[in-house]
């Protein structure tokens, strides 16, 4: 019992010490973000369950759900919420613990996707969108680009598939980097 | 004339929705707003970067926050992702001292600092509240008034705010089509998720609830759709194709970004407002702003 409890508590403090996690707390299950979650019908444990499971202390269970990565960013629970604990903040939260400690699940290819999209912001201070995707699909189903052949002719068609992408200049790349590497030390991602 | 300090965001500079930053320079330039760009910018990391890396994620905006900050204007962005990411790092540092102390220790490795004063803006924000529905009423050169607009929101353009309107059911964009000359039709799903990036990962999830979108515009007699994001424009007009597949519907409906009807009403030309890269054909559109030109 003695065990349980100081896991539980280890796990919300966890959660807080990521910003927009401190709210965690104050929740009183009420369930709007659930009704208000265009995705929830998608997810192993609705918004307000793991909310819920976090508290009871369920790391495991939460970090390896596929909940928060059905989270579209909509924020309409974190604009309902009576509360005001930003569930979306949370989802993203959680996101982050679960990437950090190895835990994403492996049958959503949102996390990997997540991953490609940061350690390429990481790398060049911008979005290359072709050379993205591409990692993406390598990195998860490569046969599954196929059924995209369609749609990219389009795109290329009219114009919309470019190879550019920004990269910032070596010293401002120098820059960021030294701050995202300050950040991830500080912030233990 | 007004001054901004321009945040393109990715998308909008290289990427897929370069139409919308075209568009948005153009009809600024009409409306004799300057947007200076924001030299050496860096992707604001949207959504996936905060998925993995949340002090980072604020970082990422900070930095950009903090070149702008020497030049003392608001900061205006035409992509709604850009646009809260950037906006929520001065809530953070208000709120929470500690996110405050890491935020400045990192942008301290880079010699850099952020004090907190710069005000990010969305594009419509500036164009329909600094410069006035007026303002842009006097600018119109093409008769829209058979043209049928479904206002689409979407999400981070009114949430999580608090923003320039309501989180759910805002209103500036009707008014927005009605000062262009053209009708605003309703559209009760015009603030509701498109699905965003997860179109990547998920697709069948992101399909429906596309499907649902124009499903909704389209029975309530809209004739074109327009937006004010960057990924709701990829979702909404490329994966208009694959939804048809999936759901076996015939949407065939223009989707523009609100800077390019604009445009349109204002008589600027086509190539300028990146009209052709729209995936399924604006022709309708065109065919009804070119019946007259507006007397007097």
């Amino acid at each position: 019992m003695e065990t349980k409890k100081k896991s539980s508590s280890t796990f919300v403090d966890e959660i807080c010490s990521i910003p927009g996690g401190e709210k965690i707390r104050l929740c009183i299950q009420c369930g709007t973000c659930t009704g208000s979650c265009p995705n929830a019908n998608k997810m192993q444990y609705a918004p307000r369950q793991l909310i819920a499971m976090a508290r009871a202390g369920m790391r495991d269970e939460v970090l390896s759900s596929n909940s928060m990565w059905y989270c579209a960013s909509c924020y309409l629970c974190t604009v309902r919420c009576p509360r005001d604990i930003k569930p979306t903040d949370l989802m993203h939260v959680i996101e982050c613990l679960a990437d950090r400690h190895g835990l994403s699940t492996k049958k959503n290819k949102t996390p990997t996707m997540y991953r490609t999209f940061s350690n390429l912001v990481y790398g060049t201070g911008g979005m290359p969108e072709v050379g993205f995707m591409m990692r993406f699909y390598l990195k998860t189903n490569p046969f599954s680009a196929m059924s995209m052949i369609p749609t990219a002719f389009g795109m290329l068609r009219h114009g919309r598939l470019s190879l550019k992408a920004r990269k910032l200049k070596p010293e401002p790349q120098r820059q960021l980097k030294a701050i995202l590497d300050k950040a991830k030390e500080l912030g233990g991602s | 004339m007004k001054y901004y300090t321009y945040y393109p965001g990715c998308s909008c500079e290289e990427g897929t929705a370069t139409a919308y930053g075209m568009s948005a320079l153009a009809v600024a330039k009409a409306l004799d707003v300057e947007l200076i760009e924001l030299e050496d910018w860096n992707c604001c990391g949207s959504s996936p970067y905060n998925s993995v890396d949340e002090l980072g994620s604020l970082c990422l905006a900070a930095r950009n926050l903090s070149l702008a900050e020497k030049k003392g204007l608001d900061v205006v962005t035409p992509c709604s992702s850009c646009y809260i990411m950037l906006d929520r790092v001065n809530h953070h540092l208000k709120e929470s001292p500690k996110v405050k102390a890491d935020v400045d220790a990192a942008l301290a490795a880079g010699s850099m600092e952020y004090k907190g004063t710069v005000k990010t803006r969305h594009m419509l924000d500036i164009f329909v509240n600094d410069v006035g529905y007026d303002a842009i009423k006097s600018k119109v050169k093409k008769n829209l008034s058979e043209l049928k607009v479904a206002p689409y929101y979407g999400c981070q353009v009114v949430r999580p705010g608090p923003g320039f309107d309501h989180p759910e059911n805002p209103q500036t964009m009707e008014r927005l089509i009605e000062s262009l000359g053209a009708k605003a039709t309703p559209f009760p799903l015009k603030a509701r998720c498109c699905g965003g990036s997860l179109v990547i990962p998920e697709e069948s999830v992101a399909l429906e609830l596309t499907y649902k979108l124009l499903e909704n515009a389209v029975s309530n007699g809209a004739e074109c759709i327009i937006t004010v994001c960057p990924l709701c424009q990829v979702n909404l007009d490329i994966y208009q194709g694959k939804v048809n597949r999936k759901f076996k519907s015939n949407f065939k409906i223009p989707v523009l970004f609100f800077t390019q009807l604009m445009g349109v009403a204002f008589g600027i030309d086509a190539k300028s407002l990146g009209l052709e890269k729209c995936v399924v054909s604006v022709d309708k559109v065109l065919a009804k702003s070119s019946t007259a030109e507006k007397g007097g």
